[in-house]
């Protein structure tokens, strides 16, 4: 077992480092917790992952829990399922978005329903590690945010991180939870800093119940009072921006909510949020149609309708497929996007 | 049902180029299966054509590190299997290839430009599949194995004589669509060759991860398909093996699954560093192997090449990376628009309504950068 310790336990006043090595100190710290974890995927081990989000566990921990498997979701996720049976608590990776979908039928038939199915007498606490989004300059299939298909799937948890501090802790969060969960990473992130302060402890023995947040919790980022911006992962940095541009110009008060679990969602603050600003704006790379936005906008009429102001409005992806890189600013959200839907809401 | 025999490959890789350029007598179940030295002038086409494809894949690596492509997967080193296969094709015969399978597309007479095109990021494919005959190539690993099974049954039933041939890493073999391809293929009796090109990684992860197999030609024999190996570094034996395989596929005897072993001289792509997990040792020692000097020696030491020749071929690729780079150096003809254009047969309304919602961004924004104050007026 490790010696060392993770990049994380450098002081107590806080370190900066990148969502990235977060993730990283993250996943070091639940299999330090707990050996019964396991990771799994193409190309952890030796190489750390392809974004090196695994570097030097397998080092550090052996190569019988850092497997580098055989090249096939189906069976890194199967084979997955049947270690959780037995006691594991597998995270396995998946290479990028587009390659999560021979995994798909396993994920929905399998690891979201056999708890259901078996009355709750089988549990499979694993992890789906998912990069996604876009905003990288990579070809077809690298730039998908496919998160909605999964979200859609009841039995399945699906979380994702935007700070530095979420990845650490929501990681090892979602590692301890007894249900699965899809764990997105926002890929176009990872190399962004921020602190994370782990205390007088410096991670030693914290008990999870002591994270700043839960991982069903969603989070204000930014308070304000005319609009909310409901978000999350690659696309809250955007939201942070746009609330501060306004801000800039004296402009409308945004209020910024980083939803952090997508499923499911903390219905409690988003209706509070939008009560007291009136106006909703849902925030996404993904493709809007039939998506987390979607749902969110449903979600905010039937609760919060005699608070609004105006019409939900969505933010996100058109309804084609991800384009080819030369091409991705045209799709993905930007400031511009944001602002006009601002606008448009207070024109209302 | 087949004979067990039949379907067994060559204990050992078939060769008949030993790596300094030297004929190797084939052995007997390789004479068995036909498998003899080509003509000269086939052997002189596919050096001609490796010499060429390795210009095209140095000048696109090249061009990457210019920051002209977003990503290029190398096939330096594996320049038989890229190649032989393709020159060995029929006009009628398709082929579906995957993101590693640059070279095999240019040889394959597709403009270098349009095979490019999917890497650069202008578009998911840049030539016509149905003109050329070739899927677009593909990155959702071993698909391709099951889209090649169909169309080759597609092919057959309307009565050609026609084969599918997929190009397919060996790490790609360890994916569902792959296996599923090989029995569809042979319960169809589809007219379908599957060539490994075995490099011994899936980026980081070497052969020996991924299969417990004695080779991983043995894979077909489960599923019914007659299967071969082959050393992928001797052109001469790729091209006999791969006749051999498209003559049995084309005679109605049903697939055939071929697995070349080669070496990827690159790393994965431009973004990788296979310094990570291998040694400089063991590229050396496959630097030994190279295809193009074990086939151009041969032909020198047989008389059939010389230097005039060697010369003349030369100047030809350096003809086409020249012509390449201009080409790729130009800004292309971006037209986001066009990105609302294919998604159905007809764009829908809801897609035409977001056609035009781009359409005013794009032109608000442009009027913007000509020195409007447009966007911050209405903000
Ligand atoms: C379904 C799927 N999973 C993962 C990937 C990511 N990926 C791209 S290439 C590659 C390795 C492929 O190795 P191999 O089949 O040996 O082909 P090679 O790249 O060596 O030519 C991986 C894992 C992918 N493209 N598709
Ligand atoms: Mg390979």
């Amino acid at each position: 077992m490790s010696t060392q310790s993770g990049a994380a336990r450098g002081t107590s006043t806080g370190t900066r480092m990148t969502i990235a090595k977060a993730l990283n100190a993250g996943m070091r710290a639940a299999m330090e917790r707990d050996p019964k974890v396991v990771l799994m995927g193409e190309d952890v081990g030796k190489l750390g992952g392809v974004f090196r989000i695994t570097e030097g566990l397998q080092k550090d921990f052996g190569e019988d829990r850092v497997i580098d498997t055989p090249l096939a979701e189906s069976g890194i996720v199967g084979s997955a399922i049947g270690l959780a049976l037995r006691g594991y608590r597998p995270v396995v990776e998946i290479q990028f978005d587009g390659f999560v979908y021979p995994a798909f039928d396993n994920i929905v038939s399998q690891v979201a329903k056999m708890h259901n199915r078996s009355l709750g007498a089988l549990k499979v606490p694993m992890v789906i590690r998912i990069p996604y989004g876009g905003g990288i300059g990579a070809v077809e299939h690298h730039s998908e945010s496919n998160e909605s298909y999964f979200a859609h799937t009841a039995g399945l948890r699906v979380v994702t991180c935007s700070s530095t501090e979420d990845a650490y802790w929501m990681m090892q969060q979602a590692i301890a939870s007894d249900d699965p969960v899809i764990f997105y990473e926002p890929k176009r992130r990872y190399h962004e800093r921020g602190v994370l302060d782990l205390g007088e402890h410096g991670g030693q023995g914290v008990d999870l119940d002591d994270a700043p947040n839960q991982l069903d919790e969603a989070v204000v980022r930014v308070e304000g009072s005319d609009v909310t911006v409901l978000t999350y992962g690659p696309m809250v940095k955007v939201a942070h921006a746009a609330a501060q541009a306004a801000e800039l110009e004296d402009g409308p008060s945004i209020e910024v909510v980083d939803l952090r679990s997508l499923s499911p969602l903390d219905t409690e603050l988003i209706e509070e949020s939008v009560r007291k600003t009136g106006r909703c704006i849902a925030l996404s790379e993904a493709q809007t149609f039939s998506s987390i936005t979607s749902e969110l906008a449903a979600h905010v009429q039937e609760h919060c309708f005699y608070h609004l102001e105006a019409p939900v409005l969505r933010v996100g992806g058109y309804n084609i497929p991800y384009p080819p890189s030369r091409h991705e600013e045209v799709f993905l959200p930007d400031l511009d996007r944001v602002l006009h839907a601002v606008e448009t809401l207070l024109a209302y | 049902m087949s004979e067990i025999t039949d379907l067994l490959p060559c204990p050992e890789p078939v060769q008949l180029l030993a790596a300094d350029g030297t004929a190797v007598p084939p052995t007997e179940q390789a004479r068995e299966r036909g498998y003899a030295m080509p003509a000269p002038e086939d052997l002189l086409a596919v050096w001609r054509a490796m010499v060429i494809g390795r210009r095209f894949d140095a000048q696109a690596t090249a061009l990457t590190k210019q920051g002209r492509l977003a990503v290029y997967p190398s096939s330096r080193g594996q320049d038989a299997c890229q190649v032989a296969p393709i020159l060995a094709l029929g006009e009628q015969d398709w082929l579906f290839p995957t993101y590693r399978d640059s070279m095999a597309l240019v040889t394959h007479g597709i403009d270098p430009v349009e095979v490019l095109t999917l890497l650069r990021g202008d578009w998911h494919c840049g030539y016509d599949p149905q003109a050329r005959r070739t899927a677009p190539q593909c990155t959702p690993l071993a698909t391709q194995a099951v889209h090649a099974a169909g169309a080759a049954h597609g092919l057959a039933r309307r009565g050609t004589d026609a084969l599918a041939l997929c190009l397919i890493g060996d790490g790609a073999t360890s994916e569902g669509d792959f296996h599923e391809g090989l029995n569809f293929a042979a319960v169809f009796e589809a007219p379908a060759v599957f060539l490994v090109q075995n490099n011994k990684y899936a980026i980081s992860v070497p052969l020996a991860k991924q299969t417990k197999a004695p080779a991983l030609a043995y894979k077909g024999v489960g599923y019914g398909v007659r299967s071969e190996q082959v050393d992928g570094n001797d052109p001469a034996a790729v091209l006999a093996v791969m006749r051999a395989a498209y003559e049995h596929t084309r005679a109605g005897h049903g697939p055939v699954l071929v697995e070349a072993h080669t070496y990827r001289m690159e790393a994965h792509t431009n973004a990788d560093d296979a310094t990570r997990y291998r040694t400089q040792d063991e590229v050396d020692e496959w630097t030994g192997q190279d295809p193009i000097v074990r086939l151009q020696a041969y032909l020198v030491g047989q008389g059939h090449l010389d230097d005039a020749r060697i010369e003349q071929v030369r100047a030809e690729a350096e003809d086409l990376a020249a012509d390449l780079r201009t080409r790729m150096n130009a800004e292309p003809a971006v037209e986001p628009l066009e990105l609302f254009e294919h998604v159905y047969a007809e764009p829908t309304p809801q897609l035409a309504e977001q056609r035009e919602l781009v359409r005013h961004e794009l032109a608000a924004s442009a009027s913007a950068a000509h020195g409007g104050t447009e966007t911050k007026d209405t903000q």
